[in-house]
């Protein structure tokens, strides 16, 4: 009875320790504070950017936005948010389990494929949907010729929308999950097992409980994914706030109404976050005390792998091998008809290297931003944090146009060169990378952290040897998000990469824009592949 | 330790192949010449750039990108951007960065007719293309379609036509509307099409795509998209062009054009370019390659293009066409645009 208590209170107790504060001597948390700084200073540069460009805004942008017509958008993109953010977890939460805590043939495998939509950018994603399950699209010709079903239903609006958005951003909450579910302690499971709990009460009372930050944090960056999305959303012609930003781009000219309209964006990520922040509430999700870390045994499915490969196979087969089937027709039937293809190899190379740039310089500055937030819950590391969501919320371009202005401006020999189009990835996708930075640190007891300082190891010490090697999980999910997000970036890439770098999602949205479906085909298909190679890597270093 | 150790060596290695990654296309792109900001995909003229390179021996850089996201970057760089020469994909994103533009010699703008540049003289037209309305084979007949895009407004076509109220290219037709309408005849027919419900796509593309699927039986387009899915899907692809006869704005031929930035250092070779861009190699390449219409005299339109001198085109003043903010404008009052 007494362990059950302590297990129930390791994971829903609700007093907060102030943890290790006091005793961070001065140079660590100066250095952390330095770069937590740096980070909030470049994740700062498009508000301000923003705040210079809506200055020039006239009445006639503010009537635009203070119209109910303002509000109604807000309503629009908030609801398809949520509806992707809750439709992904319940595709992850069981893709996460599976392929982590049971035998299922061959887990890494679907885990690895489950994560690759990640990469197809949306506009692109989309387009694919609507080639192939669109009206008269690939499916509706195979069931009229096989069955002669010569009417589906329509996928555009709010469902195509949610449909598209869910299947390329799900891999958010899986990769988060799977982190968490490597990183859980797995002594409460097994006390609760031992305590006679079948493993249906132990999953939803110990299991699930411990998940909840990995959750969440999907799920926010679901959220602010789907608001600051533009390529599906206008394949699925569904308005959202941010396609509305764009348009003042597009067909006005008028930066200063997107300014202004961006704004609105950032209050509304805001005032999310302010949620976010509240309900998070003060639970701990780490054991009260420090156990041996090993992997869980793993659960036999027994007959129940059919259902759950069946499962795998249906989750994979809409969000990869559907979009992949169109590019490969795309591309037989453009050799058939002797087009000629671009090279690719060089924008493979460029890809790979911005990107994994990009994913590394994250990794670094999200370290304090996240450690920061953790263990020195305050209001400043509070602030930093959400600094940081804010930039993943707004469009790319606003991103790349800040950049754009502040660069030319101030540091114009950097302008369009590989430092800043790593550092607009690095404003850009740094929520990501601190997401699951931080996820994994609540699941480190600071208990081991302090018990590493009482026995005489330096602050730097016990961040290198014990901290960090614990929230490994977490920074190899931080990692693999940015990589492969930004293996798939537009907008900055357009904008802000020196001249002649080219990267494979440019090409690949510049050909279908112009509807040159084998010339997109060809760098789409080695996209998905050339990132497949760095996840592998990603999770066969999991288990060292 | 050995953890640390290891990943010590992995950083060091990764860090290397980046160095390598990086120095190596630093090195492919020394000291190019003429910087190109091309809002007209590498697709379509990516081959005639290169041409332009091996003929003049002027090495040519470009950033692609889109029209509206080009202009976007060149207000924003403003008296300090690398580029000499803007190719946009229609005249209202010239229009936007006019002020930034150089005003160009005599003898190029002398090569294209005067319909088909800058009335200030700042850009030129490159090639023309042409609206049409796109409609689904199975479906229709183009006696089915109306002489003049007025029509389309009639209650017959309820739920049959596509449009991309957010396309630059439509919303150039627009503003020849309102040119040679007036604004209130413009209105209407927005509002008439509107309550057509018609269904609303994205882009050109899309809307060809859809047409041809039968999702919507007609469209308003640019012509030359559809001689791509031609190609890429062949002859039984069930979507053709109608060129209406009527001479409203829905026959309206409009241009891609460029222009010199006035900061250019590198005046001489981006003249060249423009040069080389209206000479008949060039002119030839739209035609054939792109399928779209020359803007200089002399050079045979494709033989499936029905020639410009029977497309009954409207004259109307190119400085009206590349004012979008008004259209933009009609379109947000009419509830088109959000």
């Amino acid at each position: 009875m007494s362990l059950w208590s302590y297990t129930y209170e390791a994971i829903i107790n609700r007093r907060n320790r102030p943890v290790a504060n006091c005793r961070s001597p001065l140079h660590l948390s100066l250095s952390l504070w330095l770069v937590g700084g740096l980070a909030a200073a470049a994740v700062l540069l498009p508000i301000l950017y923003l705040l210079v460009r809506a200055a020039g805004a006239d009445q006639g942008t503010w009537a635009l936005i203070f119209q109910p017509a303002t509000l109604s958008t807000l309503g629009r993109t908030l609801s398809l948010a949520l509806t992707v953010s809750l439709a992904s977890a319940i595709i992850a939460l069981p893709l996460a389990w599976l392929t982590t805590r049971t035998d299922l043939p061959f887990g890494k495998l679907w885990f690895i494929l489950g994560t690759l939509p990640l990469v197809i950018p949306s506009y692109v994603g989309a387009y694919l949907m609507v080639a192939s399950l669109g009206p008269r699209g690939m499916l509706s010709q195979l069931l009229n010729s096989l069955l002669g079903i010569s009417h589906l239903p329509a996928i555009y609006g709010f469902t195509g929308a949610a449909y598209v958005l869910t299947l390329l951003s799900y891999p958010y909450t899986l990769l988060s999950l799977r982190a968490a579910l490597l990183g859980m302690d797995p002594a409460l499971e097994e006390a609760a097992r031992s305590l006679g709990q079948n493993r249906w009460r132990t999953f939803w009372r110990i299991t699930l409980p411990q998940l909840r930050p990995a959750l969440a944090m999907g799920s926010l960056l679901i959220i602010l994914y789907v608001l600051r999305d533009f390529g599906a959303v206008s394949i699925m012609r569904y308005n959202t706030f941010t396609r509305v930003i764009y348009l003042q781009y597009s067909a006005a000219f008028d930066r200063a109404s997107a300014a202004a309209l961006s704004l609105v964006l950032v209050s509304l990520t805001v005032s999310l976050l302010i949620i976010e922040q509240w309900l998070r509430g003060r639970a701990r999700f780490h054991a009260s005390a420090a156990s041996a870390r090993r992997t869980p045994p793993r659960i036999t499915l027994g007959t129940w792998r059919w259902p759950a490969l069946f499962f795998c196979a249906g989750v994979v087969t809409m969000g990869l091998l559907i979009p992949a089937a169109v590019l490969v027709h795309w591309l037989v039937r453009g050799l058939q008809a002797g087009e000629r293809l671009l090279p690719v190899w060089e924008s493979t190379g460029n890809s790979l290297s911005a990107s994994l740039l990009a994913a590394a310089a994250t990794l670094v500055v999200g370290i304090p931003v996240a450690y920061l937030g953790v263990r020195h819950p305050g209001r400043a590391s509070r602030a930093l944090e959400s600094l940081t969501h804010t930039a993943y919320a707004l469009p790319g371009i606003v991103i790349a146009l800040a950049l754009v202005f502040f660069t030319t401006n101030f540091a114009l020999p950097l302008y369009q060169t590989l430092p800043v189009l790593v550092l607009a990835y690095t404003i850009l996708f740094l929520s990501q990378a601190t997401s699951s930075q931080r996820t994994a640190l609540l699941q480190v007891p600071p208990g081991i952290e302090e018990a590493a300082r009482s026995l005489g190891r330096t602050p730097r010490q016990v961040l290198t040897s014990i901290t960090l090697p614990l929230i490994r999980p977490g920074l190899l999910t931080g990692f693999g998000l940015v990589f492969l997000t930004a293996m798939k970036e537009l907008p900055a890439t357009l904008i802000l990469s020196p001249l002649g770098f080219k990267t494979l999602a440019v090409q690949v949205w510049s050909a279908v824009s112009e509807a040159f479906f084998a010339q997109a085909a060809f760098p789409a298909l080695i996209l998905i592949v050339a990132s497949s190679i760095p996840m592998a890597v990603l999770v066969i270093q999991e288990h060292r | 330790m050995k953890t640390s150790q290891r990943s010590l060596t992995l950083m060091a290695i990764v860090a290397s192949l980046l160095l390598t990654a990086c120095t190596s296309t630093a090195s492919s792109q020394a000291q190019p010449q003429l910087t190109i900001y091309s809002g007209r995909s590498e697709s379509l003229v990516g081959p005639i750039i290169m041409q332009f390179e091996a003929a003049s021996g002027i090495k040519v850089a470009v950033r692609w990108g889109s029209t509206a996201e080009l202009a976007a970057t060149l207000l924003e760089e403003g008296d300090r951007s690398p580029a000499d020469i803007f190719f946009a994909q229609d005249p209202g994103g010239l229009g936007a960065v006019a002020n930034l533009l150089a005003y160009l010699p005599e003898e190029i703008l002398q090569q294209v007719p005067q319909g088909f540049r800058d009335s200030q003289g700042r850009w030129v037209g490159i090639s023309g293309r042409a609206r049409v309305v796109v409609y689904n084979t199975d479906q229709l007949t183009a006696q089915d379609l109306p002489a003049d895009i007025w029509d389309f407004t009639a209650p017959t076509w309820k739920s049959r036509l596509g449009w991309a109220p957010t396309n630059a290219s439509f919303q150039t037709m627009v503003s020849a509307m309102r040119a040679s309408w007036g604004e209130a005849k413009t209105r209407q027919w927005l509002e008439g099409i509107q309550a057509n419900l018609p269904v609303v796509y994205d882009n050109n593309t899309a809307i060809v795509a859809a047409v041809a699927a039968g999702e919507v039986q007609a469209g308003f387009v640019n012509h030359y998209y559809l001689y791509r899915f031609l190609q890429e899907e062949g002859d039984d692809f069930t979507a053709r062009n109608y060129f209406q006869p009527g001479g409203g704005p829905g026959s309206l031929v409009m241009v891609s054009g460029a222009g010199i930035l006035e900061t250019s250092q590198n005046r001489e070779a981006a003249l060249k370019f423009l040069d080389f861009l209206l000479s008949p190699v060039a002119q030839q390449y739209f035609t054939t390659q792109t399928y779209e219409y020359p803007v200089v005299e002399g050079v045979v339109a494709p033989r499936e293009l029905p020639g410009l001198d029977t497309l009954h085109q409207i004259t109307i003043d190119v400085a009206d066409l590349a004012d979008m903010q008004g259209s933009v404008s009609l379109l947000r009052e009419t509830g088109i645009l959000p």
